[in-house]
């Protein structure tokens, strides 16, 4: 069967992705939903990225933001509530030339998923992680979520949130990320600049997303929303161009610069917080190890090297 | 099974002093603390096993259970098949008095105790057992001199061994060599040392101890393919390798840690990666994740390991991903009995995780299988694209046994993922064919890429919420097992076809269930043994095997629970509603005793009409047997 007998052909050979073929889905979020914009964003990114569509991945957990990969018409799949970092550290360590793309919310990431974050990120597995804040749990109706600030009033805390919640750029930074990115669901272009450049950074890259739940948390994140009468703070990166007001930009090399800049009171900076280009993969690790490992075995094909194996043992 | 001390053996009892006695099989128990190295002498006997022509040994090994402190090894060597470890001990050997004062009741009366006299004074009077008293310690520091003090003694006692059994010296040596060469020059001399003095410890010191293990005419193996020696970790490592698996990841627990070690260790050398990740959740997610990309990937744990990876093998079942998980099984529930054996993880491996999960379970008899069952499991995973269970246990993880090398070049699987073009009728999820995944990478003509999903959904992928949808989906996971149960060869059924009584073991208790037949045959009892290996689904028309025996006991290393029947005893009467299946079951945490499966099965027949039919003689010999 030829690709030309089909009614809808998918994209001319050599044509480039366009948004057309990469809708899938309807979205089912609520109208207004800080999502859409996300997907809105992820579409002109992939566009932009123009990797052959076969070999582009998004994967998610569960909750609402975490439908995201039956919106987007690529090879994915929706997981298990918090584990979907795992299980795309094993599609990007099995298939080194896939892109592999996570999406989740704070729940999914921060809470059941957190010892999982902690762990992709110190072992910089290659793949870029979407986390849609929305400082609560949507899916399941308003329950506090590990990002809800003190005093929200949720169905399990109606009296206001008690526990200090967690500071996703610091949990982030000091778990070994290697690109660290903050953006706003209301700011498009900045979004799309952030997520484009957390995909073509080789290692663990996580852009955090503040994206309201119209229906659960309205207003979440008017602090930093101008058109609400908040301030939207970019964090300006420096530019290595020995002007005096360099000095006292942002280097994305320095990881405590980037802790200072996670310590600042809400609604905070968004940008790049930190990136390093320095630190190995683990896809390349794994790699290293092989390459060594057959070096010492001289290339022998899989049986030679089995029955070399069971040759030692009679 | 006949002892170096048999009253019964015709050739010991009329051979002259100094003149080895013909045996078939002899268990020794050696005790001691683990740093004396007593696991490497049962480590040498097993490789000698595998390297001799014509004496075969099998044995069996029972590991310590704190490190640096007590330890003891049974090893049962012989001619012929060796299925279970042995129930008591022909010789003890005892380096400590602690040794000797907690083993001394598993040497049988008429056995001997082997003793070092530097360490330990047997109690006076005791008349049941034949005393050798040997300076082990002194011996070694004499023979090797130096600093090593009294290490060495292991070896020391190897020799003491391979002199009273008659060992071929020469591969002992070999091995010897093999095994400490490429180290510093003077641990090879050393233990050369050590072992020449144990064996040349005076002769007439032994008495008349000295036996030779009887020749048996076996036919050398057609195939012509040398033994090998391993324990069932290292089977299932292998067998999955063989069976093309270059992916994994897992989280150390005992004891199937050793399993990820070697895969560790090995994949590499394959183009593999084998992943520690930081819990069991992350291991069974990654693996599943390998698999997604076109790789059939393996996870694996014990006891509460396995407890956590549930939800996502569920996923695994409902996305239809074809997974390998190895459940080594120990005594639980929660952290348990850490080393010790049971066979308790049967209703979680089949019916664990929410809601109907019909997935693969099938369990080894014995190391060899551990192999096969291994290589098995890859080609039902990708065949079915399903989840495959597979139930081992503390008892094979730990024991070494021979067996002979299986035929690599035509059993080894070269794992290609397939990325080719999909057609546009390209579905995940047909209703009326076995899913066959489109892994990231491959084109879809059609233009629209599936999704995987945890979620209720339809052919395409899509979620579904269809109640529908969800009654045809949830048939055509249960319907593909029931293809492959059609598939699946009758189990191994030995003994009479018909009779009183049926004896029925899944996994490692295969060994003792055999040796149990024999005695039951033995006792008068019309008896057969039927041994499953695959546990879900069940091969198809066991009930006409059923049918054709009085009574059904089931021996399992599980607890009868409420009801009276243990695990796999339950699935049975469930599977075939037949009321002459019972059970036999314990939870020690030690694999089977021969006689306490037949024991088992005497109780059971005592409790029927058959009480008549088969005699007061028969039941008592059968009780003493
Ligand atoms: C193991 C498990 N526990 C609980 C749930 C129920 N659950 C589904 S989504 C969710 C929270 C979602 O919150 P978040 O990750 O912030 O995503 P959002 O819906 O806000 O986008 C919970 C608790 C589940 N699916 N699985
Ligand atoms: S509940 Fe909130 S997060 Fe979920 S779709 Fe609606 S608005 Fe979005
Ligand atoms: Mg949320």
């Amino acid at each position: 069967m030829s690709a030309t007998a089909l009614a809808t052909p998918p994209l001319a050979p050599g044509a480039p992705l366009s948004k057309k073929v990469l809708v899938a889905d309807h979205p089912t979020w609520c109208p207004g939903c800080g999502d859409f914009a996300v997907l809105a964003s992820f579409y002109r990114v992939l566009e932009k990225l123009n990797y052959p569509h076969e070999k582009i991945v998004t994967f998610a957990g569960i909750g609402c933001s975490s439908r995201f990969p039956y919106f987007v018409n690529t090879h994915g799949g929706h997981f298990i509530h918090g584990r979907a970092l795992p299980f795309a550290a094993g599609i990007s360590l099995g298939g080194d030339d896939l892109h592999v793309f996570v999406f989740g919310g704070d729940g999914d990431g921060f809470s059941i998923g957190g010892n999982h974050l902690v762990h992709t990120a110190r072992k910089n597995v290659n793949l870029t992680y979407v986390i849609m804040d929305n400082s609560v749990y949507g899916l399941t109706k308003k329950q506090t979520s590990p990002t809800s600030p003190i005093g929200f009033k949720s169905k399990t805390d109606p009296w206001g949130a008690m526990d200090q919640p967690i500071n996703p750029m610091r949990t982030l930074l000091n778990s070994g990320a290697t690109f660290v990115a903050r953006s706003h669901a209301t700011q498009v272009n900045h979004m799309t600049d952030m997520m484009l450049r957390a995909a073509k950074h080789p290692g663990f890259s996580v852009v955090e997303i503040l994206s309201e739940c119209v229906e659960f948390f309205e207003g979440a994140f008017d602090a930093a929303n101008p058109r609400k009468g908040g301030r939207w703070t970019l964090i300006e990166e420096k530019k290595n161009d020995g002007s005096p007001e360099d000095a006292n930009r942002h280097d994305v090399t320095d990881e405590v610069s980037a802790f200072k800049l996670a310590q600042q009171a809400w609604p905070g900076s968004f940008g790049v917080f930190y990136e390093n280009n320095v630190r190995q993969t683990k896809n390349a690790l794994e790699a290293g190890l092989i390459a060594k490992t057959r070096e010492r075995t001289k290339n022998a094909s899989d049986l030679a090297v089995l029955q070399a194996t069971f040759a030692k043992m009679r | 099974m006949v002892s170096p001390n048999s009253p019964t053996n015709p050739e010991g009892a009329a051979s002259a002093p100094g003149t080895p006695r013909s045996i078939q099989d002899v268990v020794i128990r050696l005790a001691g603390n683990s740093q004396d190295g007593i696991q490497s002498i049962g480590g040498f006997l097993a490789r000698l096993a595998g390297r001799s022509d014509q004496d075969v040994m099998t044995y069996m090994t029972i590991p310590s259970t704190i490190s640096g402190g007590p330890s003891i090894f049974q090893v049962r060597m012989g001619t012929g098949d060796i299925l279970s470890a042995g129930d008591r001990a022909d010789m003890l050997v005892a380096f400590y008095q602690h040794s000797y004062e907690a083993h001394i009741g598993s040497l049988r009366p008429g056995g001997v105790l082997l003793y070092d006299s530097d360490h330990v004074t047997p109690a006076e009077g005791d008349n049941r057992f034949t005393y050798v008293a040997c300076p082990i310690t002194a011996g070694t520091v004499e023979a090797v001199g130096g600093t090593s003090k009294d290490k060495g003694k292991n070896i020391f006692v190897l020799g003491l061994i391979a002199r009273v059994f008659d060992l071929d010296v020469a591969k002992l040596a070999t091995l010897i060599k093999e095994r400490f060469g490429g180290k510093d020059e003077s641990i090879v001399r050393n233990s050369m040392l050590a072992f020449d003095a144990g064996y040349a410890w005076p002769q007439s010191n032994l008495r008349d101890l000295f036996y030779r293990f009887e020749a048996v005419d076996r036919a050398v193996s057609a195939s012509g393919r040398p033994q090998v020696t391993m324990d069932g970790n290292m089977a299932i490592a292998y067998g999955l390798i063989t069976g093309g698996v270059r992916h994994g990841a897992a989280y150390p627990i005992t004891p199937w840690t050793s399993v990820m070690e070697t895969l560790r260790v090995e994949l590499p050398k394959y183009g593999g990666i084998f992943v520690q990740c930081e819990d069991e959740i992350a291991s069974i997610s990654t693996a599943i994740g390998f698999s997604y990309t076109g790789q059939l990937a393996m996870t694996g744990s014990s006891g509460p390991g396995i407890s956590l990876k549930m939800e996502a093998l569920g996923w695994a079942t409902m996305a239809e991903m074809p997974l390998i998980v190895v459940n080594v099984q120990r005594g639980g529930p929660s952290t348990g009995l850490p080393t010790n054996v049971e066979q308790s993880d049967l209703m979680q491996a089949i019916y664990g995780s929410h809601g109907d999960t019909p997935r693969v379970v099938l369990a080894p008899k014995n190391v060899e299988d551990c192999f096969y069952i291994a290589l098995e499991a890859t080609r039902i995973a990708r065949a079915y694209s399903t989840p495959v269970l597979i139930l081992s246990d503390q008892g094979l993880s730990s024991r070494i046994e021979v067996f002979e090398e299986p035929d690599l070049a035509k059993l080894m699987v070269d794992p290609k993922p397939d990325r080719s073009e999909r057609g546009a009728d390209f579905k995940p999820y047909p209703l009326d064919r076995i899913t066959r995944h489109a892994p990231p990478g491959s084109k879809i003509l059609s233009g629209k890429y599936p999704t995987v999903s945890g979620l209720e959904h339809d052919e395409l992928g899509h979620p579904s919420g269809s109640p529908k949808v969800h009654q045809q989906m949830t048939i055509k996971r249960r319907e593909k097992l029931k293809q492959l149960a059609a598939t699946l060869p009758a189990p191994e059924l030995n003994g009479d076809s018909s009779g009183e009584v049926l004896l029925v073991t899944w996994g490692s208790s295969w060994g003792p269930g055999r040796e149990a037949l024999g005695r039951v045959r033995k006792a008068g009892v019309k008896a057969g043994h039927l041994h499953l290996r695959h546990i879900h689904p069940l091969p198809n028309d066991l009930e006409q095997v059923f049918a054709r025996y009085h009574k059904i006991v089931v021996a399992e290393l599980n607890d009868e629970g409420l009801y009276g029947y243990g695990q796999f005893a339950m699935m049975l009467r469930a599977r075939y509603a037949n009321p002459a299946i019972s059970s036999v079951c314990k939870t020690d945490g030690l694999t089977f005793k021969v006689s306490e499966i037949v024991a088992g099965i005497a109780k059971h027949i005592e409790s029927t009409e058959l009480d008549a039919t088969i005699g007061v003689m028969r039941k008592s010999a059968l009780a003493t047997s």
